[in-house]
């Protein structure tokens, strides 16, 4: 059952609008920086497809054109950061923080200055471009670096007030963004606070709680509709937040469910799901499947037919939930 | 095979041929992207069709030279060319960017044999032909190494540390490219951030700089003998290209750098190709 405090879409199971999580991110962007004239953008010759053109558009002189260089992308977003402005560095994940993964531990993580890394087209939902440019490895990455906030938005909206959100934070944040459109199933009146998160599916006696974050987020939510129909009650988690994680809203739903499944678009090494179970199992440890990427690459093809092939469809997480269920 | 006129006249039809694929297969695609391929389709060419010591029936043929391309994203140009030189079936290049296709987004190594690397992500080719160029000297082996390269990856910091490895260690049997067409995703190189002057930078890291007109088939070839003849340096050809080369509508335009032609785009191009054969053939008959 949707979780009529969370404000969701009213057309969430009906013919619902698609927007990508970077124009969110665009939107966002220009109001936070009407908010704050520390705010400053950096871009690496992406400025169409990271949305950071709608920030060029209304700010000129507070935009800054790397060129194809994302190593001085974070260092210089390094140097901006520590003589006190807010600089959002912009490129595609794979790139930024990948590529440029060792200056960001150090100039920006150790250094701890609010930079913020936008990381766009991640992961297997890039399609056509293929497994180059298909980041499976990001959560992962920034994950690990201490003062870093990790934030993967499952829609524009949320993605808009995720950007509004690490704006305002004195430490340096990564958010991740996706290429293509996903569901606007989140409204503007939907609960956003960086480190809580969202319970937005809650039906009578769950039995397994679907944790996920990003794109599939919304497969989750179709995948425990059907599992309703199919008498099986679920819980769905839209975990935004990978880090700092909602410990107490993780542990609760585990307690609740007995089981969990974790949904993520990224290696499930190292990803959104192990960080739940690094919870878990110190707090409240049970059987758990892990949706996502299993030690392969991606490859080019249409987020549908990657996602099928993957075993990231609302089919596969169905199935997960039957099997975690099975493993009490 | 000397590079006559006659020899000069087929390149010439065989790259307008696989300018006809290109644009056939992007449109089929749906996606990727038109006018870097477009412009290095007379180099891509010449390489496979005349200047690379290779066999398409053996794509691991050990002494074959080697062709690294670095800016993976005009990598239609080196399937359509691959294809029509013999690799792969010419039907193959239909699926472009498609599920299970061998025909990745961005090349891949393991997928497609005679692809020598894996690229997209840009900057890292010429460091990874500076590895090969120094282990096939190391045991005295006779092929050479290319790497293509692209202006607006003349901004990131891996080439340099490349050029600078590549130059102190005399790498003569390493010759690079680079597709000077002055145009990348945000507009113009020299606009988004400057690369120039070029030439200046590759002679202070100790490179043989020739520079050439990319589509002047003989004036390539030359500075390809050119660079086989110097003995203490690796060699850099400055190809300048025209972006969109063969369709007026894309030339110059930097806002065709990542994008497919539309179906009546296509149609429309494809005529203007065509119509192109009868120039090719009309300028070397006097
Ligand atoms: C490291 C890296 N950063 C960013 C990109 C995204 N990107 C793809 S092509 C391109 C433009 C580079 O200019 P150029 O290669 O000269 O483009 P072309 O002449 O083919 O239009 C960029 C920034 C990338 N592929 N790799
Ligand atoms: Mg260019």
């Amino acid at each position: 059952m949707i979780k009529s405090d969370q404000k969701l879409s009213p057309d969430i199971f009906g013919d619902i609008k698609k927007a990508p999580t970077r124009d969110g991110f665009g939107h966002g962007l220009v109001e936070a920086a009407k908010a704050d004239e520390r705010i400053v953008a950096v871009c690496a010759d992406l400025v169409e497809s990271t949305r950071v053109e709608w920030f060029k558009k209304e700010f000129p002189t507070r935009f800054i054109e790397m060129g194809v260089a994302e190593q001085n992308l974070a260092t210089v977003g390094s140097g901006l950061a520590n003589y006190g402005k807010i600089p959002f560095i912009t490129s595609y994940a794979t790139f930024s923080p990948g590529r440029n993964n060792e200056q960001i531990r150090t100039t920006i993580a150790l250094n701890n200055v609010p930079v913020k890394i936008i990381g766009s087209h991640a992961g297997l939902s890039v399609g056509p471009d293929g497994a180059t440019h298909q980041a499976l490895e990001d959560i992962g990455l920034m994950r690990m670096l201490p003062h870093m906030t990790v934030i993967v938005p499952a829609d524009a909206e949320e993605a808009r007030k995720a950007t509004l959100a690490i704006a305002k934070t004195d430490g340096p944040s990564y958010l991740r963004l996706g290429r293509s459109g996903t569901p606007s199933f989140t409204t503007p009146e939907t609960p956003f606070e960086i480190g809580k998160a969202n319970v937005i599916w809650e039906s009578e006696n769950p039995q397994v709680a679907l944790i996920a974050c990003g794109y599939m987020v919304y497969n989750a939510l179709l995948a425990a509709k059907e599992l309703q129909e199919a008498g099986i009650g679920s819980i769905v988690v839209d975990n935004h937040t990978i880090k700092p994680m909602d410990e107490k809203t993780i542990t609760s739903v585990a307690q609740k469910c007995g089981a969990v499944v974790t949904c993520e678009e990224h290696q499930v090494a190292g990803g959104m799901g192990s960080a739940v179970a690094e919870v878990l199992a110190r707090t409240n440890p049970v059987p758990m499947e892990f949706i996502g990427v299993h030690d392969q690459f991606g490859q080019s093809g249409e987020p549908e037919e990657l996602f099928a092939h993957y075993k990231m469809d609302v089919k596969s997480i169905v199935e997960a939930g039957k099997r975690v269920i099975g493993r009490k | 095979m000397a590079l006559t006129d006659d020899v000069i006249k087929e390149l010439e039809l065989k790259a307008n041929d696989i300018r006809i694929s290109l644009i056939d297969m992007l449109e089929d695609a749906g996606s990727g992207h038109t006018a870097g391929p477009l412009g290095m389709a007379d180099i891509f060419t010449l390489f496979y069709f005349h200047i690379l010591n290779h066999d398409p029936k053996d794509p691991a043929w050990a002494e074959r030279d080697r062709l690294i391309l670095s800016n993976g994203h005009i990598t239609p140009i080196r399937y359509a060319t691959m294809a029509h030189a013999g690799y792969f079936p010419l039907e193959e290049l239909k699926t472009l960017r498609k599920f299970g296709s061998r025909l990745q987004g961005h090349p891949e190594r393991e997928r497609l044999p005679g692809l020598e690397n894996t690229s997209g992500p840009l900057g890292s080719g010429l460091s990874q032909a500076a590895g090969m160029a120094y282990g096939a000297r190391m045991d005295g082996k006779k092929f050479r190494t290319y790497c293509f390269m692209s202006d607006g990856e003349q901004q990131a910091g891996n080439v340099w540390e490349g050029a600078m490895f590549a130059g102190n260690n005399k790498l003569s049997n390493l010759t690079a490219v680079i597709d000077r067409n002055n145009i990348q995703i945000d507009g113009m190189t020299e606009n988004v951030m400057p690369v120039e002057p070029l030439a200046d930078k590759w002679r202070a890291f100790n490179w043989h700089v020739i520079e050439v007109d990319g589509h002047n088939m003989r004036a390539v070839d030359d500075a390809v003998n050119e660079a086989k003849a110097i003995f203490e340096k690796p060699t850099l050809i400055i190809a300048h290209t025209i972006p969109g080369k063969g369709i007026k509508e894309i030339e110059f335009d930097y806002t065709w750098h990542g994008k497919p032609p539309t179906k009546e785009e296509e149609t429309k191009f494809l005529k203007e190709l065509r119509t192109l054969k009868g120039k090719i053939e009309a300028s070397h008959n006097d």
